[in-house]
Parts: structure tokens; C-alpha cells; sequence
């Protein structure tokens, strides 16, 4: 069984080799050269000097943060009261049917709907207040990410909820908590884990999602991802591109490490 | 009672805020008027110009004919990962195994997306269907691996032991044993590994050249230029298949809990009975 494990398991470990080692050393390696193609520290120095990038990663991570935290405030009270509904798996399938429709479907119908004589702006008009400038703001990239990542939140918080013991809740009950004190200290705390992942996969995510801030924020908002975006695909520097995906994947493994759970029992194989 | 009814309109709420989008773009999909905003007659027209759109279907076919092959390949290679995982008896190899595995699945797509442009260039690979095939196959292993790999730390190891003692080869436990028992798995891998590869854009964004294009990237050019309602009506097909797939996909998960419930109904019935 050894000797043969090795056999049938080879393309995998190919696969890890070229397609997940091979990038990242890649996307290190490339971060070190200039446009002209010499080896430089140059990016890295233009990355912390020049206001302008600092500024940009600083602005992007406050909008994912801002993303987050909306879908986190909607996300969690749903998932609470769908582990109470009767039917659950069916209410959860509808929860996660949108995130089956193409992303940028979604986006375009956000075209739509905030337009300048969209359906928003139709029932501004109808109640008073008067059409204005919806798309192309900040405030639209927000709220269609939001929109966009709310499954991916509610479904790691459901998960947690529904893996809590029932009997813990009739035990804090039964030892006179009110269910305002079960909550805060028995079902919040242990749900914790859900909120973290919920976190990890939508923090991620917010922090690149470039294709939104070019067709719903107008490329007023500019993250992380648009620049990487911008500077391999537009201006064809992917020296600093590389060193802007450098700072993403260092982003990435920061949000990891602190949402991932303290008490590791061994890893998630062991049962 | 009354808490039930506040309960209730909060989660009939959130459904309204995710479905309106989308019933949105289905609804002027049979707008005559051309635009989302007025809705001034019913037409098909819009569905008529699809058919009609011959790159358009060219580009439909292309996305699924990658999703397929794409997922076929992933699906492949990632069960047999999924066994060398399992029969990876060191524990921190296992561990380290199972990070490199989950680093795809954790990676912001537009790092996929430039580090394979920047590996395939280092390569000489030219930017076409191949290159998108290869990316496609790459970020839809580590889902594979995660769907099977439970399934396999649910069989019963002596199993595996009852049949290399009453003769089988290695070939033998691996089709007669092994794949029976994790094809639950293996099928939920495959229906994972298809919608990743139908939903991704920035990947294939990058690493696509001229000659080939996929629905999301059409979607994002044609998007980028305003609004056309053959979208839309395209969209309101895409929904529907969407649907057939999360029913297709229903029933199998469904069969997998009810197996696992079964098994445990039996556990219990057992446990009743040593009482």
C-alpha cells in the first residue's frame, strides 16, 4: 500500500508543487524586479515611501473592515433565528441559491437598480426625497459587497449554532440565567468560531474584489485588488503589482492567524 | 408569540434584500423598452436575441465544456490526494499536507490569478484555453480533497484490512472498498468543483488571452460598456440551471445525511440493546 500510495497520489503532489509553491515563491521572486526587468529593492521602497500605496492599503482594509462588520450585524441575528425555524435545510438552501448566480451578475443588476433613473432612485422620487447619485460612490461599492459576502457569513455562524448542544441552554435556563444572559454568555461565546471564519471569508475577499470597484464604485474606490489589477493588466508593472500582492498574501495570513481558534485539539483530523 | 412574528419579518427581510437583485434582473429581461428602468411592454425579444447571438452560445458552450473537463480532472486528481492524505500516518505531515492543500482555497483570487499569470509566462505557455484549463483544474483540487477527505475518516479502517487479508490488490481496495464508500464525496467534490469554475472571474480574467473568453468575462466587458437586456434574459437562464444544479445537489447531500442518520439510529438501537 505504501509504494502504490505514492503511484496514484503523484499528479496531487505535482499539483502542490507547481500550482500552489511554484506561485507564491513566484509572486516573491517577481516583487524584487523593476519594470526594466533588473533586481531591485526599488518597489518595496516606493511601496512605504511615496504616500499614495500606504494610503490605498489603508483605505482598502477600512472598507473591507466596514464590509465586514455590515454583514457580520445582518448575518448574525439570521443565522440565530434560522436555527430556530422549523424547516432548516430548505430555509438554508435559499440562503445559499444567490451565491450560485454569477458574481457579476449580481453587480450588473446593481447597474441596474441604482441608476440614475433606477429603481432606487424611482422610489426616492415616489417618497419625497428625490433622485441622486447612487452609483459610483462609495457608499454603493459598500452596500453590493455587503450584499454579495452576507451567505458566506451566515453560513459558518449557522454551522456553529447548530453544532451547540441544546442541553447547555437548558442548563443555564434551569440555573435561573434569563435568556438575554444565556445568550451573552453561554450561545454568543460558544458561536465564537463561526463569527471567525465568517470573518476570514469575508475580510479576505472584501480586501480584492476588484471587479466591483470598477463597475459599481466608478474606480473611485481603489483596494488592493484593483491595484494588483491595475498593475498587471493596465500599466504591465508587475514588479509592483507582485510587491502589492505581496502585501495581500502578508494581510491574508495577519487575518488568519487571528481568527483562526486558539485551542488547537490537534489539528482537524482528529476526532 | 409575538417574538416569533418579529423573528419571522427579520428573516423575511433578509430573503426580500437577497432576492431582489436578482428577480430584478430576471423581471426587465421582458422589458420591450431596452432599459431597467421603465417597463413598457412584455417581450421575448430578448430571449430571441440569445439564441440568435452566436458567439454568445459559442461562449456558453466554451464555459461549460471548462467547467466540465475542468472538474472532471480536479475531481480526479484530488480523490486520490484525498487517499494519499489519508494514508499519510504521520501526523504533522498530514497537518502540513492539509495547508498546503487549503492555501488555494484561502488565497484572494486576484493572487491566483497573477501569480499563475506570472508562472505560466515564466513557462512560455501562451494565454488560451489551455492556460484557463490548467488555472481551472488548479483552484478546484483543494475542494475536492476537503469533500472527500471526510468521507474517507468515516470508513471503518478494518475494512480496508478484511479485504487485503482475503486477497485484494491495492487496485482491488481502491475500487471494490474504497470508491464505493467515499462516492458521496466524490460526486459533492465534482458539483463543488463545477459551480467554482462557472463562478470564476478573476482568475480566468487574467490568465485568458484574446482567443478565448468565458461568460464572466463577457458579462464584465459587455457590463462595462451599460446596460443590454440580452443579459438579463441570459441571467434568468443561468438562474434557472442554477437552480436545477442546487436541487440536483440537494438530493445528494440529502442522501448522504440520511445515511449518516441511519447510522446513527443503528448506533443508538445498538447501545439500547448492550443496555
Amino acid at each position: 500500500m505504501k509504494k502504490s500510495k505514492w503511484f496514484y497520489s503523484t499528479p496531487y503532489y505535482l499539483w502542490l508543487l507547481f500550482f500552489v509553491i511554484t506561485p507564491v515563491v513566484m509572486i516573491f521572486y517577481q516583487s524584487f524586479f523593476n519594470i526594466e526587468g533588473n533586481f531591485t529593492f526599488e518597489n518595496y521602497q516606493i511601496y512605504f515611501t511615496s504616500g499614495t500605496y500606504l494610503k490605498m492599503t489603508l483605505n482598502s482594509v477600512w472598507y473591507a473592515f466596514l464590509i465586514t462588520l455590515i454583514t457580520l450585524i445582518i448575518s448574525y441575528p439570521t443565522a440565530y433565528l434560522l436555527s430556530k425555524t422549523k424547516h432548516k435545510q430548505l430555509w438554508l438552501m435559499l440562503i445559499v441559491l444567490p451565491t450560485w448566480v454569477n458574481l457579476l451578475l449580481k453587480a450588473y443588476a446593481f447597474i441596474g437598480i441604482f441608476s440614475t433613473h433606477g429603481g432606487v432612485n424611482h422610489f426616492l422620487e415616489f417618497i419625497g426625497i428625490g433622485s441622486r447619485q447612487i452609483l459610483f460612490t462609495d457608499f454603493s461599492f459598500i452596500f453590493v459587497a455587503a450584499y454579495i459576502e452576507i451567505p458566506f457569513m451566515i453560513m459558518p455562524i449557522f454551522n456553529s449554532l447548530e453544532e451547540l448542544d441544546p442541553s447547555l441552554i437548558s442548563a443555564s435556563r434551569d440555573l435561573g440565567a434569563n435568556s438575554f444572559e444565556t445568550f451573552r454568555r453561554v450561545i454568543f461565546p460558544l458561536s465564537l468560531n463561526g463569527v471567525k471564519s465568517g470573518v476570514q471569508s469575508v475580510f479576505i475577499p472584501a480586501l480584492s474584489l476588484f471587479m466591483l470597484t470598477r463597475l459599481i464604485g466608478g474606480n473611485r474606490v481603489i483596494t488592493l485588488g484593483t491595484a494588483i489589477e491595475e498593475h498587471f493588466l493596465v500599466t504591465q508593472n508587475w514588479g509592483m503589482g507582485s510587491t502589492i500582492g505581496v502585501v495581500l498574501i502578508v494581510a491574508m495570513f495577519i487575518i488568519m492567524r487571528l481568527t483562526n481558534e486558539k485551542k488547537r485539539k490537534g489539528g482537524p483530523l482528529s476526532k | 408569540m409575538k417574538k416569533k412574528k418579529w423573528s419571522n419579518l427579520y428573516l423575511f427581510l433578509v430573503f426580500i434584500f437577497l432576492y431582489v437583485p436578482i428577480f430584478y434582473l430576471i423581471f426587465y429581461s421582458f422589458n420591450a423598452g431596452g432599459t431597467m428602468n421603465d417597463f413598457t411592454g412584455f417581450t421575448l425579444s430578448n430571449y430571441q436575441t440569445v439564441f440568435d447571438d452566436a458567439r454568445l452560445i459559442g461562449i456558453v458552450l466554451n464555459t461549460f465544456m471548462l467547467a466540465f473537463l475542468s472538474s472532471l480532472i480536479a475531481t480526479t486528481i484530488g480523490t486520490f490526494g484525498a487517499m494519499g492524505i489519508y494514508f499519510t500516518k504521520r501526523r504533522r505531515t498530514r497537518n502540513a499536507l492539509l495547508s498546503l492543500n487549503n492555501i488555494l482555497m484561502v488565497s484572494p483570487d486576484v493572487i491566483i490569478g497573477a501569480s499563475f499569470l506570472i508562472f505560466f509566462t515564466f513557462l512560455g505557455i501562451s494565454l488560451n484555453f489551455f492556460s484557463v484549463l490548467l488555472s481551472h483544474i488548479a483552484f478546484s483540487i483543494p475542494i475536492v480533497v476537503l469533500m472527500v477527505l471526510p468521507k474517507l475518516n468515516e470508513m471503518n479502517a478494518s475494512l480496508l484490512d478484511a479485504a487485503r487479508d482475503l486477497g485484494a490488490s491495492t487496485f482491488g481496495v481502491i475500487w471494490k472498498v474504497i470508491l464505493p464508500f467515499i462516492t458521496p464525496g466524490v460526486i459533492a467534490g465534482y458539483f463543488m468543483a463545477f459551480t467554482y469554475s462557472l463562478d470564476d472571474f478573476a482568475v480566468t480574467f487574467f490568465v485568458t488571452g484574446n482567443g478565448f473568453s468565458t461568460l464572466s468575462v463577457e458579462i464584465y466587458s459587455r457590463a462595462r460598456q451599460g446596460i443590454s437586456l440580452e443579459i438579463n434574459a441570459l441571467s434568468a437562464l443561468i438562474f434557472l440551471f442554477s437552480i436545477c444544479l442546487v436541487i440536483g445537489y440537494y438530493f445528494i447531500s440529502k442522501d448522504n445525511l440520511t445515511k449518516k442518520q441511519k447510522r446513527r439510529l443503528r448506533q443508538q438501537s445498538e447501545a439500547r440493546e448492550i443496555l
